[in-house]
């Protein structure tokens, strides 16, 4: 097991190498840089900027350079010191930019994840053991449901509600007196009185997926021989469920954990757009369309690691609830 | 691999012993139905038979005849939506106590009690019959510390002089491995512990060493008949291959569409079959001593639609010796002291 872990650790540094490196390069791939696009911008609103102050300013940035310089510089900076460059559009330090943003991400993304397997998994074991029963069917339509409302429409439904008739702005993950406050008790018990709207928003769509996921894989381990066989020895029926077909079951689950994490940070895009929440998402995609390209970069980095780390828990997870994934045995 | 006493093993039954010791399981006139939208199968129609202690019965016929579905009656596993509709099991316990255990409530705590306790099943696949997640030692000691209660040490103990009966001769290493580990032989010699672990007084084995290669499964017969010596169970043996059932029977019954065709003793029933469907197994069967060139006769015909089993007698389809009216009603006969047919034609046809 150690073996494994140590080997899947070394593994990784290459595959980090080429996102990073990938992430590099796609933000170069639009025609133009920063630059040419923020004159473009000024353009527009009736400034003219001179060509000389262009190429003044493109010198500063070292946009002017080699990209394989670009890169290293780009890349040496986060290896050594941490310095993930400066936003062109925010004139501040990238890292000062997205550390709260990728917090609060990622505690909205993983309460999300409990949120929806602590939905999905207690209704899919109870659909697939009482097939075609009344509840089976009134989950399998919520369920339905679920899947096919999208969630920035499911956002903006609870958003209207909640103002006409409760008058209240959901709004935000904080209330307006803890906006940019510094980070105390009451700010955490704020942010958690923020966190459940955004959560179930963001878990129905997943949940609806995973009940139905994890109804079928129920369903299919309960009728294989080992089952029948284990019944047969004497065993009762809630051993039979849970003992074997559940943690079979399971497996599919938590070899998806790996790409739940950055799909959840970004399916949630639209969402915290809807619901204008200060998550990586929308400072994402704000980054990418002003081709601020050390704060995207920095983003899909961030990503890119966010998916390695997951598939490497879930492998763990894995070898640890499944014996036959063992492989160095 | 098939050496020279594989060969002879073929089609030479070997001497039954005489069907005298108590009766352990009775079962009489059992049906079981499946009824489904398209119409009712009787998967079993009407079957009876005993097991006496220490004796082999062996349950022959082809795919889908409703042999397992026999067996799965007895502990009240049938899948769903298969139900035993009508007929007796009667089960003497170690007491000397009976227990009927038609009727029982499937998920109930009496026939749990009796499951893997006193009638005990193995499976025809060793690997798809094991959990592929749990450990054999997991696996076995969990059945021990539920039917007798035995802590863990004590479980263990047991799971170890169970696991050496059966053949396994470092008990410690097989119980901390998982299935996939383990070779096709192993395995079943582990399923088999595990059913033998709490003492069973009834074995089933439905088709145990189909999925074995020809070698290991002498070995694994060879090593149920002296399991049996030791501990006196009765068996209740399920195969399709009657090279198998020479081996391993004393008595015989033959099933075909649910119904039986046949009961006799072994040799009885491969020296003088009465039943045709019988006769045509027999006659598809490879024999030593037949000329290389001569081609193996098969069954003619195909096996029925299940939904529609033929009226009168279900064979009379593929049956070479059908004559329309005597053989519509053919009733079940003893046509010689433990030998019954259901055939109209018994003792005429060959």
């Amino acid at each position: 097991m150690l073996v494994y872990t140590f080997k899947r650790l070394l593994l990784s540094i290459p595959t980090l190498f080429v996102i990073s490196l990938l992430s590099f390069v796609l933000i170069q791939l639009p025609p133009g840089d920063f630059l040419s696009t923020y004159a473009a911008t000024l353009a527009s609103m009736g400034e003219q900027v001179s060509g000389d102050n262009l190429a003044l300013l493109r010198e500063a940035y070292g946009l002017d350079q080699p990209l394989y310089v670009q890169y290293l510089k780009w890349i040496g900076g986060i290896i050594l010191r941490g310095d993930f460059g400066l936003s062109l559009e925010w004139r501040q330090p990238v890292a000062s930019l997205i550390w709260e943003r990728m917090g609060l991400t990622i505690a909205l993304t993983l309460s999300t994840l409990l949120f929806t397997w602590l939905l999905a998994i207690p209704i899919g074991i109870y659909s697939a053991t009482n097939q075609y029963s009344l509840l089976d069917y009134v989950f399998t339509m919520i369920g339905f449901i679920g899947l096919g409302v999208p969630g920035f429409m499911l956002a903006l439904v609870v958003m209207w509600v909640s103002f006409s008739y409760f008058g209240a702005d959901v709004g935000g993950l904080f209330s307006d007196a803890y906006k940019n406050a510094p980070w105390t008790f009451g700010r955490v018990l704020d942010l958690l009185s923020h966190l459940w709207i955004p959560m179930a928003i963001l878990g129905m769509e997943g949940s609806a997926g995973l009940i139905r996921t994890m109804r079928a894989n129920v369903l299919d381990e309960l009728h294989k021989p080992y089952v029948t066989a284990a019944r047969a020895r004497g065993l009762d029926e809630t051993v039979l469920t849970y003992e074997y077909p559940v943690q079979v079951a399971l497996n599919p689950f938590i070899s998806t954990l790996g790409w739940a994490l950055p799909g959840l940070v970004n399916g949630g895009t639209i969402i915290s757009v809807t619901l204008s929440l200060p998550t990586a998402g929308p400072l994402l995609l704000r980054a990418l369309q002003s081709q601020d390209m050390y704060l995207a970069g920095a983003f899909i980095l961030l990503l890119g690691s966010l998916t390695i780390f997951g598939t490497l828990v879930s492998d763990l997870l894995l070898a640890w609830i499944d014996p036959r994934i063992r492989l160095d045995e | 691999m098939m050496t020279s006493t594989d060969a002879v093993r073929v089609g030479t039954p070997s001497a039954p012993r005489p069907m005298d010791t108590p009766v352990l399981l009775d079962v009489n006139d059992l049906r079981t139905h499946f009824k489904m939208p398209g119409g009712t199968v009787r998967a079993v129609d009407g079957v009876s038979y005993r097991l006496h202690r220490g004796r082999t019965l062996g349950i022959v016929g082809e795919s889908g005849c409703g042999k397992s579905v026999t067996a799965q009656s007895i502990l009240g596993i049938v899948p769903r939506p298969g139900k035993v509709v009508s007929g007796s099991m009667v089960l003497t316990r170690g007491d000397g106590s009976t227990l009927e255990l038609a009727g029982l409530d499937p998920k109930g705590k009496t026939i749990r009690s009796v499951r893997g306790n006193e009638i005990a099943y193995i499976f025809q696949e060793p690997m798809s019959a094991l959990s592929p997640i749990h450990t054999i030692g997991h696996q076995i000691t969990e059945v021990i510390r539920l039917h007798t209660g035995a802590n863990r040490d004590q479980a263990r103990e047991r799971a170890e002089t169970v696991m050496r009966q059966v053949g396994l001769p470092r008990p410690d290493e097989v119980l901390v491995r998982y299935p996939h580990q383990l070779s096709g032989g192993m395995r079943q010699r582990a399923v088999i512990g595990i059913a033998l672990a709490c003492n069973p007084s009834i074995l089933i084995a439905d088709e145990p060493t189909t999925a074995l290669d020809v070698t290991t499964e002498a070995v694994i017969l060879d090593l149920v008949r002296s399991l049996q010596e030791t501990t006196g169970m009765a068996i209740q043996f399920i195969t399709h291959n009657l090279g198998v059932i020479a081996e391993i029977a004393d008595e015989v019954v033959v099933m075909y569409m649910g119904r039986q065709v046949e009961r006799a003793s072994v040799t009885d029933l491969f020296l003088r079959p009465q039943h045709p469907y019988t006769q045509a197994l027999l006659r598809s069967m490879p024999r030593l001593g037949r000329r290389v060139q001569a081609r193996l006769e098969a069954i003619e015909g195909m096996v029925p639609d299940p939904f529609s089993v033929p009226a009168g007698c279900a064979f009379h389809t593929r049956c070479r010796h059908y004559v329309p009216v005597r053989c519509d009603q053919p009733e079940y006969l003893e046509v010689a002291p433990g030998h019954w047919v259901r055939c109209s034609r018994a003792g005429e046809v060959a």
